[in-house]
Parts: structure tokens; C-alpha cells; sequence
């Protein structure tokens, strides 16, 4: 690896003009712009924890790594992997139909994470970079291993993106039409474990799942259409990488927190400006319905459960 | 010459644990035939439809779909299924034609990006259930009428040789119906598509209809709908009472 001291900093404006605050943004835009892209899915398919329980997975998995001295890395990638798909695998089955069930196997992860780190010698205390994020500490050769993760993310949904938007919308007629519907959800699933793991050290474990769900909450707010969604809400991604790092170098706060933060205060303000505003079109609906829609009183109220 | 069945069940049976939903089915469908399966709630219907599509297996029987065992079928995209509105969330943050494109994907090949030929069918589909005008409208936003002409525009869209429609006018407008009916009627004349339309709302295609299939469990009538007329009841005129008086069949 090559010492950070002997790298020059590229010439960008404050708070980005340090070495380390450019590796940070250049890993943290990966994940701002990868954990929602994923999470648009997610939320879709109404599975917006399920990042949350693969970031308790791959905690057990960093722990296990730095107990066998293997880059953690690489235990957690495998790890949270292997766990999404046993998750997929019993979802699709239908055996994991209560809260209770995917409770317990998330925490049973976290609870191995540190009842392994405990093992691991220092008293475990390697593993709080995992926990909460470290994005200032992270490495070239992390921003290098973030990258690839990211590319291989963006790539896989250029590649399978519309097969997904196809089981999203309804599973049932995609499974009919012959789009391979249990291929799609657990590639949705390892798809999911990899960005988790790609986002460990930006907002640590604990913290994942809110980029994978804020910016979607946000995009799907501002959005009429799927791929507008999926732009705003990369978009939000990035922009609260960028704010966040920035309120974090100007007052010295956690950076994964502050990034998540801004991205939970930009969706407050989005739903309460834009809930007033989505209200209008269904308000307005009668206007252009065709004569005899009158009839259709169902479908309005179930219109307006939608309503923000 | 008969024309060749495109949906078949040979004697099937399904239960789900104890309780008997279709018991010793015989149904075809051919090529160029509508078809209505009626029945009283619980009777099976929805059931078959699930066994006749593959996604279900029967306990007893076979199924062919377009001349293959559904899991043996290759270009299922050749099937088109519509299924309930109500047990559908449409909510998804898309626009009409985002959803209708979906239909194309497997037939397209779902790794592929949509060409020319897509974005003309989809035109065609949208036109075919006078959606055109809202192509760019998020789907969630738009009536059950409306939302129900977006669930059988992307299953036209694939130019389906045999399309399945479960309940698909289930409190749906008037002027949805008629549209939806000319969109069936259109299909079957111009494709040779075989449609099997599950529903107790029959008024607007009741003249079209070639076969209408009877059943509770198992099929108590399949025949002509002047046949089925001619024992008192009137598809068109009197759509409403048709449960009623299935109610009374007796099993």
C-alpha cells in the first residue's frame, strides 16, 4: 500500500482540498449514489430493512475476520452474501413470515459479531470503525476495493435493471412470462449484501440502511417515474455525502452520522412541501376521467390511502 | 380441423391441505376462442387459473400450456396473464408506460434494452385501451378504470397468444368496460389470441363470448352462452344475478 504522505491531494475547494477528505468523498459518493439505487428496489418490494439485517450479518463477519486476521473485508462480503440468500431463500418460501423470525436472525448476528470481536483481542475495539463508519481513516486501497464494489453494483443493475422493475411491479405476471423471478431476488439480495459491505466504513453497519431508504423515501416523494426516482434519489445520495462531510470537517462531527442526518432532513422537508403538492394531481383526477368513472368509488379511496 | 388447444387441463385436482379448491377439471381453450369461467366465490376459479398458468401444480392431472407442461414452456412471454387489481400494489413510483415497457421484457430478452419495435408496442397497447394521453401519468395516480387498462395494456403488449384475465372488471367504469372489451374482441379477431376471462361482471363481452365454463369445484357447465341461457340465465341482462344462482348449484 502505498504511505498517504507521499500522495498529492488533487486541487478541489474547502472542505475537499486534504488527501483524506477527497478518499472520503470518493468513497462516499459510491455509496450515496449505489445504497439508493439498491434501495429503490428494496423499498418496492417493501424489504427496507432488509439492509439493516445484512449490516448486523456482516458485523459478525468483520469480527470473524479480524479473529482470523483475514482482511474484514472479505468475511463480511462473504458473510452478508451468504446470509442475504439464506434471507431470500426463506422469504421466498414463505417461512419467514413474522418480524419475530427475521429478529432473531438478525440479532443473532450482531450478538455473534460481538461475542466473536471479543476474541479478537483489544478488546474488541477494532471493530468500532464498523460499527458507526471511519470515512476519514479509509485508505486508498479501500476506495479502490469501494469503487470496484460500486461499478460492479452500477453494472449488474445496467444489466438486470429492468427485469427487477418487472418483478417490483408485479411478481406473480413476472413469474408468468418466464422473467426468472427467484434468479432476480436473490441477485436483488447479493446486490444488497454488496453494498452493505461497500458502505461498512463510510456510515458503518448500523447506519446502512438509512442511505439505502431515506433518498428512495425522498425521490419517491419529488418522482412521477421509476428511473426519475432512482436519479433524485442517487442524487440525494451524493449531495448528502458531499453536505454531510462538509458539516463534519466545519464542526467536527461524526461524518456518517452527519451525512445520514442530512439525508433524513432533506426527506422531512421534501415530504411536508411535497405532500402538500402531491395532494393536488389526485384531487384533480374527476376532471379528466372519462363519463361514467363516477362508478369507480374504490379504487378513489384507495387512491387517497396514498395520499401524504 | 379443430383448432389446437392452447390451455388444457386433463382431469386436475387441488387441495390446499384438507379443503378440495378443483376437483377433476376437464377444460381447453383453443386458439381464437373466448372463454368465461364463472363461479361463486371459492368455487376454484382463481385456483385453475394458477394451475392452468404453472403457478401452482396439481395434485392430480396435467396441464398444457400452448402444447407444453407450463414448466416445460419456452417464450412464456406467448402467455399473457392480467391478474385482481386489489390484490395488486400499485403504487410504485412509475409512469404508465414504465409499467406497460415491463411487459415486453421477457420477450425482449430481460437483459436487453427496449428498441424500436418495444416502444411501438407499447404505443399500439396504449392506444388499444385509450391510454395514450397518459403515458407520462404515474400509475398510482390514475383511476381503478384506468389502472385496470394499465394492467391489460402491458399484458397486450407482448402480443399474447393466450391471455388470462382474472376479475379484470371488478369495479371498473362503464367506459373501461367497453374499452376493454373491444381490446379482448380486437385480440381473439386480429391475433387469433385465446382469452380466458375469469368474472362475474360478463354484461359487456356476453355477446362475444364463445364458451362460458360453469364451475364450483368442479365444471357444472361448458357450453355456448345461448345454451346456458336457455336455462334462465341471461349473461348480458342480468349479469348480476349470475352468483346469485350459482350459489343455489349444487356442488
Amino acid at each position: 500500500m502505498i504511505p498517504l504522505t507521499t500522495l498529492a491531494a488533487l486541487p478541489l475547494p474547502w472542505p475537499f482540498e486534504r488527501e483524506y477528505m477527497q478518499l472520503a468523498l470518493a468513497a462516499g459518493l459510491v455509496i450515496g449514489i449505489c445504497a439508493p439505487l439498491i434501495g429503490v428496489y428494496l423499498v418496492q418490494q417493501r424489504l427496507s430493512l432488509m439492509g439493516d439485517g445484512i449490516g448486523h450479518l456482516a458485523f459478525a463477519g468483520v469480527a470473524a475476520g479480524l479473529l482470523l486476521e483475514i482482511w474484514p473485508i472479505w468475511t463480511a462480503m462473504l458473510v452478508a452474501i451468504v446470509g442475504a440468500l439464506a434471507i431470500e431463500w426463506l422469504r421466498s418460501r414463505g417461512r419467514t413470515t413474522s418480524d419475530l423470525a427475521l429478529a432473531l436472525w438478525f440479532y443473532g448476528g450482531i450478538a455473534a459479531g460481538v461475542v466473536i470481536a471479543s476474541r479478537a483481542g483489544d478488546g474488541g475495539l477494532a471493530i468500532v470503525p464498523y460499527l458507526f463508519g471511519s470515512i476519514l481513516t479509509i485508505d486508498r486501497s479501500d476506495v479502490q476495493v469501494i469503487v470496484l464494489l460500486g461499478l460492479a453494483i452500477i453494472g449488474s443493475l445496467a444489466l438486470f435493471g429492468r427485469a427487477l422493475f418487472a418483478i417490483v411491479v408485479d411478481e406473480e405476471s413476472a413469474r408468468v412470462a418466464g422473467i426468472p423471478v427467484g434468479a432476480g431476488n436473490a441477485l436483488l439480495a447479493v446486490l444488497t449484501a454488496v453494498t452493505v459491505v461497500a458502505a461498512m466504513r463510510v456510515v458503518g453497519v448500523l447506519l446502512i440502511a438509512a442511505l439505502m431508504v431515506l433518498p428512495v423515501a425522498t425521490g419517491r416523494v419529488v418522482s412521477r417515474s421509476f428511473r426519475g426516482t432512482m436519479a433524485v434519489s442517487a442524487g440525494i445520495g451524493a449531495a448528502a455525502v458531499v453536505l454531510g462531510l462538509a458539516a463534519a470537517r466545519q464542526w467536527a462531527l461524526a461524518p456518517g452520522g452527519s451525512i445520514v442526518l442530512v439525508a433524513a432532513v432533506v426527506f422531512g422537508i421534501t415530504s411536508i412541501v411535497g405532500g402538500r403538492r402531491t395532494a393536488a394531481p389526485v384531487s384533480v383526477i374527476p376532471a379528466d376521467r372519462p363519463p361514467g368513472d363516477e362508478h369507480d368509488g374504490h379504487q378513489h379511496h384507495h387512491d387517497h390511502r396514498h395520499d401524504h | 380441423m379443430t383448432p389446437p388447444a392452447v390451455l388444457a387441463a386433463h382431469g386436475v385436482s387441488f387441495s390446499y391441505g384438507d379443503e378440495t379448491a378443483v376437483e377433476r377439471v376437464d377444460l381447453t381453450v383453443a386458439a381464437g376462442e373466448f372463454v368465461a369461467l364463472v363461479g361463486p366465490n371459492g368455487s376454484g376459479k382463481s385456483t385453475l387459473l394458477r394451475l392452468l398458468l404453472g403457478l401452482l401444480r396439481p395434485d392430480a392431472g396435467t396441464v398444457e400450456v400452448l402444447g407444453a407442461a407450463p414448466g416445460d414452456l419456452r417464450d412464456r412471454w406467448r402467455v399473457g396473464y392480467v391478474p385482481q387489481r386489489r390484490i395488486l400494489d400499485l403504487d410504485v413510483p412509475a409512469t404508465v408506460a414504465e409499467v406497460v415497457t415491463s411487459g415486453r421484457t421477457a420477450r425482449r430478452g430481460w437483459w436487453r434494452f427496449p428498441g424500436r419495435a418495444d416502444r411501438e408496442a407499447v404505443d399500439h397497447a396504449l392506444e388499444a385501451v385509450a391510454l395514450a394521453d397518459l403515458r407520462r401519468r404515474p400509475v398510482g395516480a390514475l383511476s381503478g378504470g384506468q389502472q385496470q387498462r394499465v394492467l391489460i395494456a402491458r399484458a397486450l403488449v407482448s402480443e399474447p397468444a393466450v391471455l388470462v384475465l382474472d376479475e379484470p372488471i371488478a369495479g371498473v367504469d362503464r367506459e373501461s368496460q367497453r374499452l376493454f372489451r373491444d381490446s379482448l374482441v380486437h385480440l381473439v379477431d386480429h391475433h387469433d389470441s385465446a382469452v380466458l376471462l375469469v368474472s362475474h361482471e360478463l354484461g359487456a363481452v356476453a355477446a362475444d363470448l364463445d364458451r362460458v365454463v360453469v364451475m364450483k369445484r368442479r365444471v357444472l357447465f361448458d357450453g355456448p352462452p345461448d345454451e346456458l341461457a336457455s336455462t334462465g340465465v341471461h349473461l348480458g341482462v342480468h349479469a348480476d344475478d349470475l352468483p346469485r344462482w350459482l350459489e343455489d348449484l349444487a356442488p
